[in-house]
């Protein structure tokens, strides 16, 4: 970056605090803030709980955007703290807010613990009946590239649950599977390794669950990762209403493929693909 | 987990509208909902109120004689912009609720484009249809009429 | 019936009342300017259209249709809608059943007087 660049501007940041021994609700504070170009909101948060309010809670730890702990409501969107860059966002007032539809710890932190146990409800990991393989493996994998690409944009969820906090059916419904889960579950259910359609059908096929989504978007909207979960949730419907229709053809999960058996490959080499250094 | 004194957050039914800046498709999702209310509260009023037919002309006659007062227009037409628009989102619904037109799954790179990116022409096109209609409708109700 | 199920007829429901609706909608308020169904002309509503359209088996048929298929879709989505506000599991029970009620009512209504009213114009 270029020296002259650098600006630096002052700005209100509006947090919302919580102190669950002495508040009733959440009460907003203003703070006044010195920006500066590239500063995300968790360094803001940082800089004003090292010089203006130690007692400032909020919940972070990989600070770029992999780990999922900073979700929050800034400025109205709820977006990772550590991925938001402060100017991006505005250049004059800045409000942060917990995660909506969660319960509030404490000032920003909200309460994942029930998106985790949502989770684990549709089973996120390959299924498979064949134990035997499963504990002494005889070989890998393969997947194509179309088979990989079904499924590979939900696998980037970090659980932030910045979906679930923008979705309007959680907004009143906390037994709602949520946007994460429902994305999981297709996730893997699309997975041409994995068998656990039947399985998890009984959840995400439930009420509460994928059918009470009405497709306002907003998961997909706010997702930092890209992951789209309203997408992989209309794809479920289809797979859960083919189930239902008897159209839906039962493919076997793939078979592992000893690394030695030479008999499926082509028999045309794979090109090789061109150097991309200097040599 | 410790029993923590936790404050609740969630939205509720203002969340349907309000609590954060959102997409169009949210406010779409709220008067889809609100428009399907309205539509059954008028069905089962209008169930009994057609059924009047059985007794004839005269029954019929009188039961159009006391609808016809301009509040009953009015409530004729809040009829027309929802149906008009419920059911030209219904179909919009359909489609992307059995998994059409929201795009395949790609691998996501920055800036992302989602499923909502790929289904915005629809959701624009459901309300200019449904303007058509109400246009049409109106015209009808007001104007020609008889 | 399950859910994947419930919500199929549910679409399906949607689908007809689209169609079949539309057309009801069309025929009753765009007399004006579509004015199809209406034998006598004029107003969708006159008795002499009315009845017209009483006596024939089709539009018989397809207001009973059209009646069930309404009925169907609107009770599960009003259901849909208030189970989500976060009731507690006994109240969505109590729900479905009152509204299940509701819906044979209502049905049993239309669906008498679309036939009867067939009977007296044609006697
Ligand atoms: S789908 Fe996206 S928004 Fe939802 S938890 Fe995963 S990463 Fe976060
Ligand atoms: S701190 Fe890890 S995602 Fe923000």
């Amino acid at each position: 970056m270029k020296r002259q660049d650098v600006q630096e501007r002052i700005i209100s940041v509006y947090i919302h605090r919580f102190d669950p021994t002495s508040d009733k609700k959440p009460r907003a504070v203003l703070y006044e803030l010195a920006v500066e170009q590239g500063m995300t909101v968790l360094d803001g948060l940082h800089r004003i709980k090292e010089t203006q309010d130690p007692t400032l809670a909020f919940r972070f730890s990989c600070r770029m955007g992999v780990c999922g702990s900073c979700a929050m409501l800034i400025n109205g969107k709820p977006m990772l703290a550590c991925n938001t860059q402060i100017l991006d966002v505005t250049d004059k007032a800045l409000t942060v807010a917990p995660l909506p539809n969660f319960r509030v710890v404490r000032d920003l932190v909200p309460d994942l613990a029930p998106l985790f146990k949502k989770h684990v409800q549709v089973n996120p990991y390959i299924v498979r009946t064949d134990g035997h393989e499963m504990e002494s493996p005889s070989g890998e994998f393969i997947q194509t590239p179309e088979e990989l690409i079904k499924y590979l944009q939900f696998t980037y969820c970090i659980k932030c649950g910045a979906c679930v906090a923008a979705c309007p059916t959680a907004a009143t419904d906390e037994n709602y599977l949520g946007p994460m889960a429902l994305a999981q579950a297709y996730r893997y259910i699309v997975d041409s390794r994995d068998d656990g359609f039947h399985s998890r059908k009984s959840v995400v096929g439930a009420d509460k669950a994928v059918f009470n989504c009405h497709y306002a978007g907003e998961c997909s909207a706010v997702c930092p990762k890209g992951v789209d979960p309203a997408r992989a949730i209309q794809f479920m419907k289809r797979e859960l209403v083919r189930d239902y229709l008897l159209m839906r053809r039962h493919t076997a999960p793939l078979k592992a493929r000893a690394l030695n058996d030479k008999s499926k490959e082509k028999k045309t080499p794979l090109p090789v693909p061109p150097y991309t250094v200097d040599r | 987990m410790t029993d923590n004194k936790t404050s609740g957050n969630r939205l509720g039914v203002k969340g349907w509208f309000a609590g954060g800046r959102w997409g169009m498709e949210r406010y779409i999702y709220a008067i889809h909902r609100l428009t399907g209310l309205g539509l059954l509260l008028f069905l089962t009023i209008h169930i009994f109120e057609s059924s009047m037919r059985i007794y004839g002309a005269p029954v019929w006659e009188r039961t159009m004689a006391f609808l016809d007062h301009p509040l009953f227009a009015a409530g004729e037409f809040l009829i027309i912009i929802g149906f008009a628009f419920h059911a030209i989102n219904g179909l919009r619904l359909v489609f992307l609720e059995l998994g059409f037109g929201v795009g395949k799954a790609i691998e996501p790179v920055y800036p992302y484009r989602t499923s909502v990116q790929v289904q915005r022409p629809l959701a624009i096109a459901v309300m200019i249809l449904s303007a058509l209609l109400i246009a049409a409708g109106g015209i009808d109700l007001f104007f020609i009429r008889p | 019936m399950n859910k994947t199920a419930s919500w199929f007829w549910f679409i399906a429901a949607g689908v007809a009342v689209f169609i079949i609706g539309g057309l009801h909608m069309a025929v009753i308020h765009l007399d004006g300017i579509a004015g199809i169904f209406n034998p006598a002309g004029g107003s969708s509503l006159a008795w002499e259209n009315v009845s017209g359209r009483n006596g024939s088996l089709v539009f018989a048929v397809s207001y009973v249709i059209l009646l069930g298929a309404a009925l169907y879709h609107g009770l599960y989505g009003l259901y849909n809608i208030v189970s989500e506000l976060g009731i507690s599991e006994k109240a969505n029970g109590l729900l479905k059943k009152a509204l299940l009620a509701a819906g044979v009512a209502l049905f049993t209504v239309g669906a008498y007087a679309a036939f009867a009213a067939r009977f007296i114009t044609v006697s």
